[in-house]
């Protein structure tokens, strides 16, 4: 028997109008790849959505062809205000098929439609309005008066916020001149697809957005192609890695946005009604994949019995289901392999000697499913408080001291955010000093803005996204980029080999 | 036969209701060529006051509404009036007696700078704000913040550009408006008002005065609830006597450019009428 019952209040799929089967979007158009096709499927049922095609790496360098030619004879030559005009444009697109784009995403993601209604898909919209509005400032981006674009853009995306990683990659990209071949994630293709029908609506000019289909093959393709001049990418830590050394010794600017292991640390002068709610929000939203998800809790030793009960009382009151239904918090897994990934690591973890909780509650039969999951007496060691686990699962820590607190949370190859709970401003902003982490939440948990800059320090990646320094990472300043393409000739053709 | 045209009576705009003055007087407005277009309402002094009444009534929402939601609302003027350009040109041809041409190149510029600004409301914190590298365990961050009800001459020789070129910018941190509108080209500013009053911008942001500047002016100059004055129109008045009235209050002012027409764009017509708050906090606790 669950905590109350509910009738199902799913969101009706009326609103979608997909295709049997979608082609690669090159040059303004869909077209067939030949590199195969593959299924999307939902993984809340395991069955069929769309046939979508693979890229080869010959389709890619199509992509790659007609990026570079809407570049040089259309998308550069065009002013800021007019770059800017299209972004309005599909912001306002986005904004009136709200709802078509957010059901299509809890559809093939399997993310909760509360969160893709009234989370992914507002920050789509939000992202592009934001960034149409730099297109004729980039004057005042901070990087000296009139600086460039860099060309062709490449990207590569992942399956857990699909429209919003594109939309994160494309707005800047687009707004600072440059043109884009973007790969969503080989599970979650839809909402790009539908994407590209906005592209036409908005009538953007051909070419200057291609979107190719596949799994990592195309990505690898894409970040290859000699003819790209800036590789953006969104993902693991190990394909950033390799990404990182595909492209060393080129010219080719990079960008990455990778894993995370944050520390949300809880002092016993936190508001601990909010404090739960934020933890809650910080690993469960999105079923935990998320790169910032505050997977590691920090509780101060006095008060851990206390927020381990509590969060247990909460986490039974969590309706898992059916991503459709408006009443559903935590959706599924997004796929076989991850439940897979997820399923091991917390295994690992009770091996481990950590104790192991989740709340009773009926799963679905079909698809790819897994309960929200606490670990306590969670050592540092520990591999569950070490790798990222991608899921609904929250190892529990404790601390005495701040300095053991930031000593702990700072005890990671990662870097991507982090969360503190007090009441005491002084001590929020003294941590926060000492973390070393990208973003620090204060007192709440996953906010995200296109005003306010997000990126990695260590080995969650580098670059930021949002903001006036998200600019930065597809612009150079007129001097600096003069500089780099005449102290290193040598270098840009061994990349351009590889 | 053709048809026999319906003239509109052009009225002020408070609060975002369309009032007659209520001093009851209007003056006559002509085309280039002295041939009777209108009877504009004659602000009075007391029109004036309750324009300020409604700009400050109206400050709270607007400055406190987020600088997205305030992006999305000047671009969405931009959207209404992009489906009412011929009326804007018809309008302009006639006031102004240009050719299609230019009354549509001024249209489209005025547009296009709604568009311009509304980018900047949810940037321009980030440009011109910032953390403040202070010697010592603090958190010192600055951010400019709307200075309040700003009072404006708009420039003179321009029916719809020049009232946009020193509105828009004003809009843009969240403050309101009062706007003396062009004494001979008043037209194009109501029908304006006209679009705000169906776009999202709420009442009371935008208030709207036809008449004489030179009498209304020194009432919204000496007013102490006005907190800023922009002079952009008044190259012909006794600016400097405005100014020196200003000063009573400590307003801050913005002098004439010298564009009769219309101020050029830019970013420092935004700062002008912000504040900046600069806020330290203690890092030394732990």
């Amino acid at each position: 028997m669950s905590f109350l019952e509910y009738a199902p209040a799913p969101e009706s799929t009326s609103v979608l109008h997909l295709r049997k089967e979608y082609g690669l979007f090159i040059d303004g158009e869909f077209t067939e790849g030949t590199g195969g096709t593959f299924q999307t499927i939902s993984p809340s049922t395991e069955q069929s959505i769309a046939t979508i095609s693979a890229a080869s790496e010959a389709d890619v360098d199509r992509a790659v062809v007609a990026a570079r030619r809407a570049y040089d004879r259309v998308w550069s030559k065009l002013s800021g205000a007019d770059r800017g005009k299209y972004l309005f444009r599909i912001a306002r697109l986005v904004q009136e098929r709200a709802r078509e784009l957010a059901v299509a995403e809890s559809l093939d993601n399997g993310k909760p439609i509360k969160e893709s209604r009234d989370v992914d898909v507002p920050l789509v919209a939000a992202w592009f309005f934001y960034y149409a509005g730099w297109a004729d400032k980039l004057d005042y981006a901070g990087l000296g008066a009139n600086p460039r674009s860099l060309g062709v853009a490449g990207q590569v995306i992942p399956w857990n916020f699909p429209l919003l990683m594109l939309a994160w990659k494309v707005a800047p990209a687009l707004a600072a001149g440059n043109t884009v071949v973007i790969k969503p994630a080989e599970t979650t293709p839809l909402t790009a697809l539908i994407f590209a029908e906005i592209l036409q609506q908005a009538e953007l000019p051909d070419g200057v957005v291609n979107i190719v289909t596949g799994a990592g093959a195309t990505g690898a393709a894409i970040v290859r192609h000699p003819d790209v001049n800036k590789v953006a990418f969104t993902g693991s830590t190990a394909v950033g890695r390799e990404i990182a050394k595909t492209i060393a010794g080129s010219d080719k600017r990079l960008t990455l946005e990778l894993g995370g292991k944050a520390a949300n640390i809880v002092f016993d002068d936190a508001p601990i009604d909010e404090a739960i709610e934020g933890i809650v929000n910080g690993i469960f939203f999105n079923q935990g994949h998320v790169c910032c998800a505050g997977s590691r809790l920090l509780v101060q030793e006095n008060i851990h019995d206390e927020v381990v009960d509590r969060l247990k009382q909460r986490l039974q009151t969590l309706r898992i289901g059916d991503p459709l239904d408006k009443n559903t918090d935590v959706g599924a897994i997004n796929s076989a392999e991850q439940l897979a990934r997820i399923r091991e690591l917390s295994d690992i973890g009770e091996l481990e000697g950590a104790e192991r909780w989740s709340p009773d509650c009926e799963l679905p039969e079909n698809g790819f499913w897994f309960k929200p999951t606490i670990f306590t007496n969670v050592s540092t060691s520990h591999r569950i408080a070490r790798e990222e686990v991608f899921g609904p699962v929250l190892s529990v820590l404790s601390f005495r001291t701040p300095a053991e607190a930031i000593a702990k949370a700072n005890n990671t190859p990662y870097g991507l955010s982090a969360g503190i709970w007090s009441d005491k401003g002084s001590r929020i902003l003294a941590v926060a000093d000492k973390l070393r982490a990208g973003v620090i939440w204060a007192n709440t948990f996953n906010r995200f803005d296109p005003a306010s800059p997000f990126g990695g320090y260590q080995e969650s990646g580098y670059g930021r996204e949002g903001g006036r320094h998200g600019l930065g990472a597809y612009l150079a300043s007129a001097g600096s980029a003069a500089s780099v393409v005449t102290a290193a000739p040598k270098a840009a053709k061994k990349g351009a080999q590889r | 036969m053709s048809r026999l045209t319906i003239p509109k009576t052009y009225k002020l705009s408070i609060g975002g209701k369309f009032p007659r003055s209520e001093s009851g007087r209007t003056y006559e407005v002509t085309d280039s060529k002295g041939a009777f277009l209108a009877n504009a309402s004659l602000a009075s002094r007391k029109d004036a006051r309750d324009a300020v009444v409604a700009a400050r009534a109206a400050l709270g929402g607007w400055s406190g509404a987020t600088a997205y939601n305030r992006g999305q609302v000047l671009y969405r003027i931009a959207e209404l009036l992009e489906g009412r350009r011929a009326q804007f040109v018809d309008e302009i041809m006639q006031a102004e007696g240009v050719s299609q041409a230019k009354a549509t190149a001024q249209v489209d510029e005025a547009i296009d700078l709604w568009v311009w600004y509304a980018g900047w409301a949810d940037k321009y914190v980030q440009v011109v704000g910032g953390a403040n590298p202070v010697s010592g365990p603090y958190f010192n961050l600055s951010v400019p913040e709307p200075t309040g009800v700003v009072a404006l001459i708009a420039p003179q020789e321009s029916s719809l550009l020049g009232f946009v070129s020193v509105v828009a910018p004003a809009l843009v941190a969240g403050n309101t408006v009062v706007v003396i509108a062009s004494e001979r080209l008043p037209l194009s500013s109501i029908s304006l008002a006209e679009v705000l009053a169906t776009s999202d911008v709420p009442g009371g942001v935008v208030n709207v005065l036809t008449g004489s500047p030179s009498e209304m002016a020194p009432w919204l100059a000496s007013h102490a609830d006005v907190n800023a004055l922009d002079l952009a129109g008044a190259e012909a008045l006794d600016w400097i006597e405005l100014e020196i009235l200003a000063a009573e209050t400590l307003k801050r002012v913005l002098r004439p450019s010298g564009g009769r027409v219309s101020v050029p764009a830019s970013l420092d017509r935004i700062t002008a009428f912000t504040e900046v708050k600069t806020v330290w906090h203690t890092k030394a606790l732990l």
